[in-house]
């Protein structure tokens, strides 16, 4: 029984879009990829309710400088709300999260620093449908980091090339494909230099066709060693960057192992029946 | 199984069939698709016809276009008096205000065209625009029609009426009802207590009251609150009135805007750090205003044709100065009434459908095809 689901899952493409996409990086890469010492997120001790409903449960997490995280688990399991409160989308009743050395209070002021610094992708894009794909991507540096319109142009315009769709810069976010969107999401983000990218669920809403694109993006920032949290049900994503793997259900981590051991040799049931249900 | 069908050509576009394009197809579609349908147009072109044909008479073919007094428009089958439009008009446009200081009024006609720009959206210098409208032009109208100083005579607000009363309250109202407007919509939603509880109880105070019932209360009421000897113009009651009026339904309007906002654009602007005026004044804003275009303009409409109410506390705006001149013997004839009603019908038509016209042309500029 357990050869056998092990078996199952050492071969267990999770889509084959995500296969194709890892081909460039290989695990050998992967593991040559720099992390620091330096703690860029801590949270200790946090707890969240939604009214009574218990959704973060003791949740304890450090993500050092280059750490590349993925958080999986079933829905309502409370993995989106834990990112979220990273950038205090979500805000916590108890314990301690500090990021970048900032500890997230109600201090609107501290809140706003570290919403500069940290990124955010999210599964609905939620670009501004009344602005340009450039407006989307120049709006934060100007208005918040106070930069040249000109100047933050020009780096819009090299991340948009990164993100390979400088041609659209002038579309409206209505006019291009979920897949092209949720790129110039990713630029708009890294626009405003990131030290920190939170991806909630940045593929999910995606059609087949176009998750490819989407992580191919994520990869290369990976491989440029940005540090990562992304909640996402892509495993063959998580095979070959994250360097661990975060398991989630009913509001608590319950497993976190770097993703080999962590899909090879899952320790917990929740973990093994989870992971026989996705990968087949 | 047989062989498998595989395409092996796409395609191409084509263009419809002729029947169901242009003119003809449109016609053929709506008007003639069936026998019943096209009896229905019929019946339809003929109560048009019915309708419209003795309009046209009596505005156009039977009109009189000249004359100096009553007599022109005597008779059994004249039409509009046109000619006693014509000798008013100066009444009509700007009430008793003296004839030798009329140019103030025109001038003050003449500088409500800054805000043209300000309303076409590829313009540059917005913000130095709507800052003009909003700041300069009510204290360049106030010392140019009022006057009282740089060496202009007073003209006191008794004596101002016709269209210079209309488009007076009506400016004041639409500027001043927009920006509160934005700013009672947006407290109505905030997350502090006390703004959100004045903006409630400010909203549903005015809006539970009839406009008459507060152009009464501003000068019958609200001057017995008063000490003695202070005394507030009467025009300038009525505009305060009438903008916070309208303030609190354009409260109600903004706010049917920001709620059909998406929660992501908020979190998306959050997101990217910017704070909260940056996040409504960039993101939410323009988007929820889109939206709601028909809903302001319907406001502004409502409000322009209310002003006519004022003529209950005794100003006379257009339609009130028109009905005042009905008393006048030297162009007493049967059809002074229905050609004064006449006028300021198609004066106030012209305004309404200007703004009707103009919200249509806004939608079309800023729509930016999300439809999601």
């Amino acid at each position: 029984m357990n050869e056998s689901s092990e078996h199952q899952v050492a071969n267990a493409p999770a889509s084959e879009a995500t296969n194709e996409a890892m081909s460039e990086p290989t695990g050998k890469q992967r593991r040559d990829l720099a992390i620091s010492d330096e703690t860029v997120i801590e949270i200790i001790d946090m707890n969240k309710w939604y009214g009574e409903f218990h959704v973060l449960r003791d949740i304890n997490l450090e993500v050092k400088r280059g750490e590349r995280i993925v958080i999986c688990g079933p829905s309502g399991s409370g993995k989106s709300t834990l990112i979220r409160c990273i950038n205090r989308l979500e805000e916590h009743q108890k314990g301690r999260v500090i990021v970048d050395g900032i500890e997230l209070t109600n201090d609107i002021k501290k809140i706003d620093e570290v919403r500069r610094e940290v990124g955010m992708v999210f599964q609905h894009f939620n670009l501004f449908p009344h602005l340009t794909v450039l407006e989307n991507c120049t709006l934060a540096p100007i208005w918040v980091r106070k930069m040249p319109r000109a100047e933050a142009e020009e780096i819009a315009m090299h991340y948009l090339e990164r993100v390979k769709i400088p041609e659209q810069a002038g579309k409206y976010p209505g006019q291009l494909s979920g897949g092209q969107q949720q790129r110039v999401a990713i630029a708009r983000s890294l626009c405003m230099n990131p030290r920190i990218m939170l991806f909630d669920e940045p593929t999910s809403a995606l059609d087949p066709e176009m998750i490819k694109e989407v992580l191919e993006v994520m990869v290369d920032l990976a491989v440029e060693g940005m540090t990562m949290l992304v909640v996402t049900h892509e495993m063959g994503f998580a095979r070959q960057v994250a360097n661990r793997v975060i398991f989630m259900d009913e509001g608590q981590i319950v497993e976190q192992n770097d993703p080999e051991t962590f899909f090879t040799n899952p320790q917990h049931d929740r973990t093994k029946l989870f992971l026989s249900q996705i990968l087949h | 199984m047989s062989e498998a069908y595989v395409r092996k050509e796409f395609v191409p576009p084509e263009p419809p069939p002729v029947t169901s394009r242009g003119i003809i197809g449109w016609a053929r579609e709506n008007l003639f698709s069936n026998w019943w349908n096209t009896l229905l147009t019929f019946l339809g072109a003929y109560i048009l016809y019915l309708m419209i044909a003795p309009l046209v008479r009596f505005a156009l073919i039977d009109a009189v276009w000249t004359g100096s007094d009553r007599s022109a428009c005597l008779g059994p089958e004249v039409g509009a008096c046109w000619a006693m439009v014509k000798a008013k008009l100066g009444q009509y446009i700007y009430g008793r205000y003296p004839e030798a200081e009329r140019w103030r009024v025109n001038l003050f006609f003449l500088s409500l065209l800054t805000m043209v720009p300000m309303l076409i959206p590829s313009v540059p210098g917005k913000k130095w625009n709507v800052l003009f409208v909003l700041v300069g032009l009510p204290l360049l109208s106030y010392f140019l029609l009022y006057g009282g100083a740089f060496g202009l005579e007073k003209v006191e607000t008794s004596l101002w009426g016709g269209l210079l009363v209309t488009l007076v309250i009506a400016v004041t109202g639409i500027l001043a009802s927009l920006p509160l407007g934005v700013l009672l919509a947006l407290g109505r939603r905030s997350a502090m207590p006390v703004v959100r509880t004045f903006s409630i109880a400010f909203i549903e105070f005015w809006r539970g009251v009839p406009l008459i019932t507060v152009l009464f209360m501003s000068s019958v009421v609200f001057p017995l609150f008063l000490p003695e000897g202070v005394t507030f113009d009467k025009l300038l009651r009525a505009l305060v009135g009438v903008a916070i009026f309208s303030a609190a339904y354009m409260a109600e309007v903004v706010r049917g805007g920001l709620q059909a906002i998406p929660k992501g654009q908020y979190e998306g602007a959050m997101a990217l750090g910017l704070g909260y005026w940056q996040m409504m004044g960039l993101i939410i804003l323009p988007q929820a205003l889109k939206h709601v275009i028909p809903g302001i303009v319907n406001s502004f409409i409502a409000l322009f044709k209310d002003t006519t109410l004022v003529l209950i506390i005794g100003l006379f705006d257009l339609l009130g100065i028109i009905q005042l001149s009905f008393t006048d013997p030297k162009w007493s004839t049967p059809v002074q009434a229905a050609t004064g009603y006449l006028f300021a019908a198609i004066i106030f038509w012209m305004f309404c459908f200007g703004m009707s016209r103009y919200s249509m042309f806004m939608e079309k500029t800023l729509d930016t095809g999300h439809k999601r």
